[in-house]
């Protein structure tokens, strides 16, 4: 009895000179994230707040080298979804575009991730070139690419045969497409799934140039599944076909939300993107009507975000269902 | 009894031995080549292996095959354009395009200062996003979890939907109004490299959220016994951090800062955004049709071939440090244990 009260009375001094352990790390946790609350105190918030602000309103320049934002309220908003023609169609075949996108790049990116995993000659050289589109393959370079298929598709009515190095040349030279019609006809299909497959086949460059990150972070996921569990797979007499199913699908499927979630916010991002070009056109004054481009650029980024928002919830709620998460002790 | 227990197996082993040799021996060579060869396992391994290294050779060539056409479009000249004979291969090659591109579009300026720029953001990047990772991966504090919503946030929301704003902040740059008090007045920091590196060294920049993310899940798999450990020797968190930590993250450091580098070296968003023709030549402003070039002559398609040049004249750099680096692209990632959470 007596000896709990003298650590009782003890205690408080000891509290005095030095600070509890979990408060020195969350004061440390705090020191290491610093960087990234200021920024987003100073500028990330203002710029956000400022950019919900242009779509509420219209800007002129005055003449001292600042500018007038007078709010409109929701203006810009509806002219974006009731007046411009051509933003509802660009969003809904974008959107379209995302659907088709997201299956075919997860599933490809997997199927490669097992593919280079595996042992094998020259693997090393393998992966090395893999993972050149995701170094080379990006803005500038994405953007010669499509000028110069931008001439190719000019040049194709004029019958030269340059080729000028953009990727979807080099392809379409591969693949053909009555080949592979003529495949899925002979399987008795609709015809719907016959253009879905040739028209992916068809871009199997850009998904490939796409793909990169999914890849390197399904690699990482295959690489943390431990060896023994394939081995006693392989004991209980399980094929590697029904291994791959039993075991590495569930095993990366939280990947899967990662990567679905990630291809969602890569095309959501990317500049190539068709509402996303459209967007920055109208940014750059050549929308409706020249003025008042940026408010309503503004305006239809955001409707958009919401929207993709919207999408990354729904999938991320679908997919969470068939998510298996491996219990660690 | 333990002993003959085991003379007996020892016999038993070397029974069995005699067995299988004389097995073996009395089947032919051909019979077991047979055995070995014409298995339907063996087959079934065979196949898949060929049909694999196709599969990932056809890739790979899908991949290379469009760098193969730059290199030999870029050295194409104005009339290799006309000949309709001229498919993939120039017939009348010429260095012309590239001499003119150096000399016209100030290449070697847009070299050094886009080098400058894509070094110095990719330091700070790096750095910057794996000390927040590390802050999100090894403590717990109050509102660490909407902290990394936010970061997730920044993530997620396109650079283009704040374009305009991020612009007129940067226009107008001004803390809250206390330059405007302090008599400063508001800092135009269009055609400086300042914008670029506040955002890196907050790390607001260019997919800095991804890299957040993948610190944060490769400290995450770190055993917490090295910093106890190093606690112990009266280190502090940052001690622990720069000593233990960091040196231990080198693969995935250098994969981050692979991207970070490559992705700065060709970004045409931020430098379109925060540079006009009067600031300092950077990469994307090489690409243009050189004035000394004659092409008079030559058909429109030929600034394909200029386009073409340009590129290789980006990219060269980029893939020297990708050759030294992308070992350490796949190593980092292999350890990082993102899938393990």
């Amino acid at each position: 009895m007596s000896k709990i009260s003298t650590v009782n009375r003890a205690a408080p001094k000891r509290r005095r000179k030095t600070v509890s352990l979990d408060r020195k790390q969350a004061r440390a946790g705090w020191l290491f994230v610093l960087p990234f609350v200021i920024g987003f105190i100073i500028i990330y918030a203002p710029i956000i707040i400022d950019s919900i602000k242009y779509s509420l309103g219209s800007i002129s320049v005055s003449m001292g080298g600042g500018f007038n934002l007078k709010m409109v309220g929701l203006k810009n908003y509806r002219n974006a979804l009731f007046v411009d023609a051509n933003f509802v169609m660009t969003l809904k075949s974008g959107l379209k575009e995302l659907f088709i996108d997201i299956p075919v790049i997860v599933i490809f990116s997997l199927f490669m991730a097992v593919l280079l995993n595996q042992k094998m000659f020259g693997r090393a050289v393998f992966r090395a070139i893999f993972f050149v589109p995701v170094i080379l393959c990006t803005g500038l370079i994405g953007e010669i690419d499509s000028v110069n298929s931008t001439f190719n598709s000019y040049l194709s009515d004029t019958s030269s045969s340059i080729d000028t190095g953009a990727g979807t040349d080099a392809v379409s030279e591969i693949v053909s497409k009555t080949d592979i019609q003529w495949m899925f006809q002979s399987m008795k299909v609709g015809t719907e799934i016959t253009t879905y497959v040739v028209g992916w086949m068809n871009n199997i460059y850009e998904i490939v140039n796409r793909s990169g990150v999914q890849m390197l972070i399904f690699l990482a996921g295959l690489q943390s599944i431990s060896d023994s569990i394939y081995e006693s797979c392989d004991i209980d007499g399980a094929s590697a076909w029904e291994a791959f199913w039993k075991v590495t699908i569930p095993m990366v499927s939280p990947m899967i939300l990662v990567n679905a979630i990630y291809t969602i916010i890569d095309a959501l991002t990317s500049s190539t993107n068709s509402v996303m070009s459209y967007i920055s056109t109208v940014y750059n004054g050549n929308g409706m009507n020249g003025s008042g481009g940026h408010e309503l650029s503004s305006a239809m980024s955001w409707l958009y975000f919401l929207l993709v928002m919207v999408i990354i919830a729904v999938i991320s709620g679908i997919l969470s269902l068939f998510i298996f998460y491996q219990r660690r002790d | 009894m333990d002993s003959t227990k085991n003379s007996t197996t020892s016999k038993v082993m070397k029974e069995t031995k005699k067995t299988i040799r004389v097995d073996f021996e009395r089947t032919s060579l051909w019979e077991r080549i047979r055995l070995k060869y014409l298995s339907t396992n063996f087959i079934m391994t065979l196949l898949w292996k060929i049909l694999r290294l196709m599969l990932l050779i056809g890739i790979s060539y899908i991949i290379l095959f469009p760098f193969f056409t730059k290199i030999t479009s870029s050295f194409m000249s104005g009339d290799d354009f006309v000949d309709a004979t001229v498919k993939l291969i120039p017939k009348y090659p010429t260095l012309d395009t590239y001499k003119a591109i150096i000399k016209d579009n100030g290449f070697f300026t847009a070299l050094i200062n886009s080098t400058l720029l894509s070094l110095v953001c990719a330091i700070f990047q790096t750095l910057i996003c794996s000390m927040i990772g590390y802050g999100f991966a090894k403590y717990k504090f109050k509102g660490s979890r909407i902290l990394f919503m936010l970061v997730m946030l920044t993530m997620i929301i396109p650079p283009r939907t704040i374009q305009f704003s991020m612009f007129m902040n940067f226009r107008y740059f001004d803390l809250f109004g206390l330059f405007n008090i302090l008599g400063i007045g508001k800092v135009d920091m269009i055609n400086t490299y300042w914008p670029l590196i506040i955002l890196s060294l907050t790390g607001l920049g260019f997919k800095n959220g991804l890299y957040i993310f993948m610190m944060r899940q490769y400290f995450k798999g770190i055993p917490p016994e090295l910093e106890e450990s190093a606690y112990l020797d009266g280190y502090g968190p940052f001690k622990t951090f720069v000593k233990i930590i960091i040196p231990l993250s080198v693969p995935m450091m250098v994969t981050i800062f692979l991207f970070s580098f490559s992705w700065q070296w060709t970004d045409n968003f931020y430098t379109k955004l925060f540079f006009t023709t009067v600031g300092p030549k950077l990469m994307p402003s090489i690409i243009s049709v050189p004035k000394t070039l004659d092409t008079s002559l030559a058909p429109t398609m030929f600034s394909a071939a200029v386009n073409n040049a340009c590129a290789m004249l980006i990219i060269v750099p980029l893939i020297i440090i990708y050759l030294f680096c992308q070992r350490f692209l796949v190593q980092g990632i292999e350890r990082s244990g993102i899938g393990g959470q």
